[in-house]
């Protein structure tokens, strides 16, 4: 019964979605405000309805309906309760009825808080979001109907979700990321709104970019905890493979990073319209292309839902119609434009430049080598070929340090025209920076690394110079406090990210270069020393939880004679649905993490076991969640709330007149 | 010194296996550097059989028995080339997470290369534009300037 | 309406080519098969025992001299159950002599199983520790290939066989190479 409403409120969403693509239109067209005001509304409805039917699918889990299909394959009665819900989105139906979800929670809150915009810009903007929400919501009716029964005969219980999926970061990722990719879709929707009206002036950069921001902060959030997940649930040390489904995140990542820096331009100096728009088109139809690339089959990953070629078709087609009529509208309306803005070698806008050429180059890298592989056996009459993550780092990490180069400068540089003086003094920060770390290099690392050590210099060089920057901002005011305060989260949130940069870049050179690992043959006494730490195996135990089975691992740590602490890696067995899992446990700390996985039984009592000794991997996350928050404080920047309060004192004023005349 | 190309090539690059089941085999090496060599390939050769895994990372019998046969090839003497080549003799080019750079991956591999060279044609002439349009601007303030002087005598 | 820019028309161009990259991405064969890369070249060289007769010792010169099949199988491959009466009546009826390599396992539990299900080859290579598999390009079980009489590798299958794949796939390769020795022979007698 419950079901059955969850799927009859997606028909009504998609009566709502059609209604936000047509009414509003009509009304741009006829010039009906009307009829263009409707569009908040049918997007509180949308959003309402797809609430309801996900809330429904939400308690299909949570009374373990197995006569539901997709909860019959996802869940079990034994399943814990909070995986229960998150079983939601652990198979390809309810992911992505996760994903209309969060479109119609982005349509809702660009409605309710686009006060700002003008009338017929924000019916333009939500009346392209309704378009795109209808492929979402037609796509899950049908071919994806989370809702479908298996009656009449059904299941005593379930297949059991799959226990990789059993953990927090399964709970967290996918949404966050989500929110990320489907994100996209608002400044897509400014971008087309404004190419439809032809007028590609700044006004749709200012008000696009508090969307763009937070969707970006999202993403990063999403992909950082994508990383951390695959660390410590998969147990390998391992915390990015550029598989096929990684990438189909990152492209838009990238991307993404490149519109969130264009958009500044746009806004503040009227230049790059035309690629700006260009981006933004490309970010969302990375994430539609990664949709696909996920969920069709086309290409070999582990991540991938099942694979099946009718969905696969589905969105293909939905990604050439939306992107080929994006493009083309794109080609015919942009061409007009031209800015006559001027600037020079060294100025913030030639720097800009430089960041999303680079940027654009390395997406660039990243599909080659996603999509290559598919041309290869096309070509080749079925011969397949293999590219991963040495084709990618060689390729794609020297354009990322070109880049690295470059922040060091950009945040100093001016609009316009940089006095070349600015770049001059920082030779300063390089020197004190490369000093730093060659002592920190020579002391603490254990052999020695020139491009450990050029690259640290690099991050600990931008760091300072953001520091040197803050402080020149703070230094002539008497009150320093008050004038830290006074910067812009903009301004902020330009220092975070790059910030958060230098971190993960930092983490990811460190770990790479200077991580240890062994696999041994331990038997109860056994010990093995690693980076400067002593690791004796005490033998296994068995433990039961609560759908699963384990032989659980004891080793204690030593340093210097005294036990640090003690360490329990497990082999869980879970009956349900028949898997085994290894559960590494992990020491983390801020400047290492240790890290020990049982193997598999060697026979008399000894096992195989692997120890990893990994400094700084934390860093890697930690630098992703300050871009994240980077990202999300500039939405809070007063700029975008001043155009409310100009309305407000509009509207008073024009009641004073009113009040004045009555 | 070494090529920076070559550095970043022989980074030990970290992998992700979604197969759950430990792949931990507790062979042991005469000396260091064989074992490193041995991580290594073992994470740029590919599982035939698996869903995109590496060799390191999956327990799958094949795996398993190639794994050995790495063991058993570097412990033989024999060069990183030479292993490659022993499986790419066994299960081509698949097998390879390095793709051969041999005809057909030219645009593979100097695809991006190119790429990379006409973004900095695109960035030149775009700024170079843009400047001298400044500079025509700065040239006629200058203009301006001996105008004022003139006009202030 | 403005001008058309042509280079704004790059975008949608470089797109329609990824669409149709897509597009034909989905008339590729199943992603888990991998092409053999042993085609047209001879059989590997081993050494190994017979299943049944220990002190036998059988290299790649017992699987000369005609046009055969050699299936790759193994005890714990449930597949290879399912494939079983496909072999036996191929061994029976398709005048092509089948030879298995048991792949992967133990000797006693494939006599045992051979016993319950019938033994459809004519000799049994005994490969315990899957190294012929490698040589062979092996990555599961079943596989099938054909081999000429010159022991030269002409056709792989991979996973387990049945009526409608041999007809369709397997017997014409048969029938290719069979033409093949027929016309050389003939060519020889009248040269």
């Amino acid at each position: 019964m419950i079901a059955e409403l969850g799927h009859f409120s997606l028909i009504l969403a998609l009566g709502m979605c059609v209604a936000l693509a047509i009414i509003p239109t009509v009304g741009i067209v006829q010039k009906n405000t009307q009829l263009m005001n409707i569009s908040n509304s049918l997007a509180a409805g949308f959003f309402v309805f797809v609430a309801i039917s996900f809330f429904c699918l939400g308690y299909a889990f949570w009374s373990d309906d197995f006569s539901v299909q997709y909860v019959a394959l996802n869940s079990n009665s034994a399943l814990p309760v909070q995986y229960k819900i998150s079983a939601i989105w652990g198979g390809h139906e309810g992911s992505f009825l996760l994903w209309t979800l969060v479109m119609s929670g982005w349509t809702f809150a660009v409605g309710a808080l686009s006060g700002g915009l003008t009338l017929d810009m924000r019916a333009r903007v939500l009346a392209v979001m309704g378009a795109l929400s209808i492929g979402f919501v037609l796509f899950i009716l049908l071919t994806s109907n989370p809702f479908d029964r298996t009656l009449p005969v059904y299941p005593a219980d379930g297949n059991d979700l799959n226990p990789l999926l059993q953990d927090f970061g399964l709970i967290v990722h996918p949404p966050m990321l989500y929110m990320g990719y489907v994100g996209f879709a608002v400044p897509f929707a400014f971008a087309i709104a404004t190419l439809t009206t032809g007028n590609l002036d700044s006004a749709w950069a200012r008000w696009s970019r508090p969307w763009t921001n937070a969707a970006w902060g999202f993403l990063t959030l999403g992909i950082t905890l994508g990383s951390w997940w695959a660390y410590y649930e998969l147990g390998w040390g391992g915390w990015w493979f550029w598989d096929a489904v990684e990438n189909a995140s990152f492209m838009p990542w990238l991307v993404g990073t490149a519109l969130v820096h264009s958009l500044a331009a746009t806004e503040k100096r009227g230049v790059f319209k035309s690629w700006t728009v260009l981006l933004a088109i490309f970010a969302f139809s990375l994430s539609l292309l990664g949709a696909f690339l996920v969920r069709s089959g086309v290409l070999t990953s582990v991540h991938a839902f099942a694979v099946d070629p009718e969905r696969g078709m589905y969105i293909l087609t939905y990604l050439v119609l939306i992107i080929g009529s994006s493009l083309t509208l794109y080609a015919f309306k942009a061409s007009g434009v031209k800015s006559d803005a001027d600037f020079e070698w060294g100025s913030r806008e030639s720097m800009l430049l430089v960041n999303n050429l680079l940027l654009v180059v390395s997406a660039a890298i990243v599909l080659l080598g996603t999509l290559y592989p598919l041309v290869y056996e096309t070509i080749y009459d079925g011969k397949k070929i293999s590219i991963g993550p040495p084709y990618f780092n060689t390729l794609f990490v020297p354009v990322v340090m070109l880049l690295f180069t470059f922040m060091v400068f950009s945040p100093l540089s001016r609009w316009k025209k940089t006095p070349v003086q600015e770049f001059k003094k920082q030779w300063v920060g390089l020197v004190a920076s490369f000093f730093v770390m060659l002592c920190l290099v020579l002391a603490l690392a254990k052999e020695f690394s020139f491009v450990v050590l050029l690259v640290n210099t690099v991050a600990l060089w931008i760091i300072v110079s953001l520091g040197k920057d803050l402080m020149a901002k703070v230094a002539n005011k008497a009150d320093k406090v008050a004038a830290l305060f006074k910067q812009t989260m903009s301004y902020y949130g330009m220092i975070l990210g790059h910030l958060g940069i230098a971190v993960s870049i930092l983490g990811v050179c460190i770990t790479v270069y200077y991580s240890e690992e062994r696999d041994v043959r331990m038997v109860p006494g056994d010990s093995v020393e690693l980076a400067g730490y002593e690791f004796r195996f005490n033998g296994v135990s068995k433990e039961t939880g609560p759908n699963y089975m384990a032989d659980r691992g004891d080793v204690d740590v030593i340093q210097e004679g005294k036990v640090l602490l003690t360490l329990y890696p497990e082999k869980r067995f879970y009956p349900a649905s028949s898997n085994v899992m290894t559960e590494a446990d992990i020491e983390p700390s801020l400047f290492r993490d240790l890290f020990v996985a049982l193997g598999e039984p060697l026979g008399n009592k000894a096992w195989a076991v692997r120890i990893h000794y990994k400094p700084f991997v934390r860093w890697i996350w930690f630098g992703g969640v300050l871009i994240a928050m980077g990202g999300f404080i500039t939405v809070f920047d007063r700029r975008y709330r001043r155009v409310k309060v100009a309305k407000q004192e509009k509207s008073k004023h024009a009641d004073g007149v009113a009040g004045a005349t009555a | 010194m070494v090529r920076l190309s070559t550095l970043v090539m022989t980074l030990v690059i970290s992998f992700l296996s979604l197969t759950a089941i430990a792949a931990i085999d507790a062979y042991s090496f005469p000396d260091e550097g064989m074992r490193k060599r041995y991580n290594s390939l073992i994470d740029e050769l590919r599982c035939p059989q698996c869903l995109n895994t590496n060799l390191a990372g999956s327990d799958s019998m094949i795996s398993k028995d190639l794994r050995r046969e790495v063991h058993r090839l570097v412990l033989e003497g024999k060069s990183d080339d030479q292993v490659r080549d022993f499986m790419q003799q066994r299960y081509g080019d698949f097998i390879l997470y390095n793709p051969q750079v041999k005809g057909s991956t030219y645009v593979l591999w100097f695809g991006p290369v190119v790429l990379f060279f006409i973004a900095v044609a695109v960035l030149v002439r775009l700024v170079s534009r843009r400047s001298s349009l400044a500079q025509e601007k700065v040239l006629s303030d200058e203009d301006q300037d001996r105008l004022n002087q003139l006009l202030s005598k | 309406m403005s001008s058309l820019n042509k280079s704004l028309l790059i975008p949608l161009i470089v797109f329609i080519l990824l669409v149709i990259t897509l597009g034909v991405g989905f008339s590729l064969k199943d992603p888990h098969i991998l092409p053999s890369e042993l085609i047209d070249r001879p059989f590997p060289d081993f050494q190994a025992s017979e299943l049944h007769d220990v002190d036998r010792t059988l290299t790649r010169e017992d699987l000369k001299g005609e046009i055969s099949l050699v299936n790759v199988w193994a005890t714990w491959c449930p597949n290879c159950v399912l494939e079983h009466p496909e072999l036996l009546r191929i061994s029976k009826e398709e005048g092509v002599p089948l030879y298995g390599v048991n792949y992967n396992d133990e000797v006693i539990k494939a006599q045992a199983w051979l016993r319950r299900y019938e033994d459809p080859f004519v000799f049994n290579i005994v490969d315990d520790n899957g190294k012929l598999g490698i040589d062979l390009g092996v990555y599961g079980a079943p596989e099938t290939f054909i081999i000429d009489a010159e022991g030269v590798i002409q056709y792989k299958h991979v996973g387990p066989v049945n009526r409608y794949i041999f007809d369709k796939e397997m017997k014409p390769v048969i029938e290719q190479l069979r033409a093949n020795s027929v016309a050389t022979r003939t060519a020889g007698v009248d040269s």
